[in-house]
């Protein structure tokens, strides 16, 4: 199997207002085309984590590789192109740009990216669209859509360069159960049709024991 | 790599969400630049025709023969006192002639240096009006009217008639304004001069003078050269004054040093004659660019306020960007690209607003008897200045939109995203 993500030996230390060890010496892989949730108590250093194989926080210590390459100690503008190219971030609440319409936004990373002519673009921005069932809202402003379907909207936008691998933190945190379980719908369908790799946190225990494994943190290590 | 299109795609939806905001930093630098393009304007206009009064009509260097006591009195050659204290009372000044000698091989030789446009000749002398009984102290100059006219502006002080007249017609003269309303004279009349000796001349007068300061109109009459030898009965080598029109102001006074050696006469330069004029002009243009830069330093203020709002309400925008690839650097360019739009438009309708003042105020009637050549306020239309105003205008934003989009650049959007 290809390792897609791979964390060695990752620490982090809170300084501020106290010295705090948040993340303790975390190992794990994330192979190709698997579903993997992540879960623990609130406040046990899940988002830290995140944020941190997401590329976002590069205060750590350890070694993080993305498909094979170590991408730790990369310079900002190469770690933005690797989060542009090869991550699709989902938040738990709905981060779109609001005066941009649904199709724009999802657009945004490609025309960022700049790989393909404007055509190609919209053309894959409305096929995200359709995968996701939201198609007949491209039109619409980001801003006057239901929260479930925003959240679908940011799935399509995580998706739309053709990502190594999706990270949600805790995307269905927000979404009643019929939204949360069309959520795993999709992220399901997406590993298993287009073999793509899912590391999502949740506090959902029936959505967490639907993927493929499930890591259990607590205090800031891995226990299972 | 940077990809323009999107980036300014998202400024411009900043911008347009925020039309208001905008729309008034904009109107904020365009205030800026039109005041710059109205002040500039019309200041300089009006230091250019007070400049044109005094400059215009004033030869760059004046050559004359000054009357003045020997700097060497006759004792003090004379070896017998050479080594006692000499002292001499109620010197007079030396009887010399306000001829210049050799005035004519002079100005073939000042015409020949490649620095002079012109070296005119002149007679000045003084003489009286007389109009029956009456009888007025005046000054009456030979010129080269053609000459005077080319190198001096002559023409543009002749309000009646023309130099030409005075060149074509034997025995003319043209009067000073001040004079003809003293005597109720006009073209086509005859005054009688008479010279200091006694000597008593008709002229005919073909033109009227007006120089816009009224104690030399009040004096001052034109006549040809030749005319003013047969009055003084002197030679056709008879000149006492050399004007000196030069390509570049700034050459006079090393020439006027260089003439006063050379051939032992009195030579003034225009700044050493007119000092106070320049000073006129720095300061009023000073004032416009003190003026200009304060109006333009509150609009870079406006233009940072409404940044530092949009980059506190885009924070979330700005984490999205961000977590989905794009870099400090792209933000910093959305947030300048802002700021320089509203630079970039606010001054252009400023440019646009200048010129529409300048030309309203261009058409105002302003006339004064001390400026026969102005019939409306002047305004100097240069390009330069619109070419100044929106460097200014975009320099300006580019200081007023640093900070702000230097900050956005160093948002760290997991801060942001934790904070929701
Ligand atoms: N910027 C910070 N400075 C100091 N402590 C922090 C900061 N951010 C988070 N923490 C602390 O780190 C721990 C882990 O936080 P987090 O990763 O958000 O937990 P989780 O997502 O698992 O609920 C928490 O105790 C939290 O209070
Ligand atoms: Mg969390």
């Amino acid at each position: 199997m290809n390792t897609v993500l791979e964390a060695k030996h990752i620490n982090k230390y809170f300084k501020k207002p106290v010295l705090f060890h948040v993340l303790k010496d975390i190992n794990f892989k994330i192979d190709k085309g698997e579903f993997t949730s992540i879960m623990g108590k609130s406040g046990c250093g899940k988002s830290t984590l995140l944020y941190i194989l997401s590329t976002m926080d590069t205060d750590y210590e350890g070694e993080l590789y993305l498909d094979n390459k170590l991408i730790t100690g990369d310079s900002k503008d190469k770690l933005s192109y690797i989060r542009n190219k090869n991550i699709g971030f989902v938040f738990q609440f709905h981060y779109l740009l609001a005066e941009f319409s649904v199709l724009e936004n999802v657009m945004l990373p490609a025309k960022k990216l700049g790989e393909k002519s404007f055509q190609e673009i919209e053309h894959n921005a409305m096929h995200k669209l359709k995968i996701l069932n939201i198609d007949y809202l491209a039109k619409k402003k980001a801003s006057q859509i239901s929260g479930g379907e925003k959240q679908r909207v940011a799935i399509a936008r995580a998706l739309i360069n053709n990502p190594s691998i999706i990270m949600g933190d805790e995307p269905t945190g927000n979404l009643d159960s019929h939204n949360s379980d069309n959520v795993f719908n999709i992220f399901k369908q997406l590993s298993h049709e287009q073999n793509l790799s899912f590391l999502i946190v949740t506090h959902d225990e029936d959505f967490a024991k639907r993927t493929d494994r499930i890591i259990t943190m607590e205090d800031g290590r891995i226990i299972s | 790599m940077v990809n323009w299109k999107v980036l300014l795609n998202i400024a411009k939806k900043h911008l347009l969400t925020k039309f208001k905001q905008t729309a008034v930093a904009a109107l904020g630098v365009t205030f800026g630049i039109t005041s710059y393009i109205t002040l500039a304007s019309f200041m300089t206009g009006l230091n250019n025709v007070l400049d044109d009064l005094i400059l215009n009509q004033t030869p760059h260097i004046h050559i004359y023969n000054e009357i003045e006591p020997s700097k060497q009195q006759p004792i003090s050659l004379y070896d017998d006192f050479k080594n006692s204290f000499n002292v001499v009372h109620s010197i007079k000044p030396k009887l010399n002639q306000k001829k210049i000698h050799n005035a004519l091989p002079i100005i073939k030789y000042l015409n020949d240096n490649k620095d002079v446009k012109g070296a005119i000749s002149q007679i000045k002398t003084n003489i009286f009006y007389i109009s029956g009984s009456i009888e007025l102290v005046g000054n009456l100059t030979g010129i080269n009217p053609i000459e005077e006219a080319r190198l001096f502006n002559f023409k543009d002080y002749v309000i009646e008639g023309s130099p030409k007249d005075l060149k074509n017609t034997e025995n003319s003269i043209i009067i000073g304004s001040g004079v003809a309303k003293k005597m109720s004279l006009s073209i086509g009349e005859r005054v009688q001069i008479s010279t200091v000796n006694g000597t008593v001349f008709p002229l005919k007068i073909v033109g009227i003078y007006q120089s816009g300061v009224s104690d030399i109109d009040a004096i001052q009459s034109f006549t040809n050269i030749k005319t003013v030898q047969t009055i003084l009965g002197e030679a056709k080598n008879y000149i006492t004054d050399i004007n000196v029109k030069l390509y570049d102001i700034d050459r006079a006074l090393p020439l006027a040093k260089k003439i006063e050696q050379q051939f032992n006469l009195n030579a003034v330069d225009i700044n050493t004659a007119n000092a106070q004029f320049e000073t006129g002009s720095s300061i009023r243009n000073l004032i416009t660019y003190v003026v200009s830069f304060t109006l333009l330093v509150v609009a870079g203020f406006g233009i940072y306020n409404i940044l530092n709002m949009l980059i506190y309400e885009k924070m979330n925008d700005i984490a999205i960007l961000k977590a989905i690839g794009f870099s400090g650097k792209d933000v910093q360019i959305i947030f300048m690209s802002e700021a320089l739009i509203i630079g970039i438009v606010g001054g252009v309708l400023g440019l646009l607003f200048g010129l529409l003042f300048t030309n309203i105020i261009n058409t105002i009637p302003y006339e004064t008897e001390g400026l026969p050549r102005i019939k409306t306020y002047p305004i100097d239309f240069n390009l330069w200045y619109y070419v100044i105003g929106l460097t200014f205008a975009i320099i300006s934003t580019c200081f007023a939109g640093f900070l702000p989009s230097q900050k956005a650049k160093k948002i760290d959007p997991v801060k942001i995203i934790r904070g929701q």
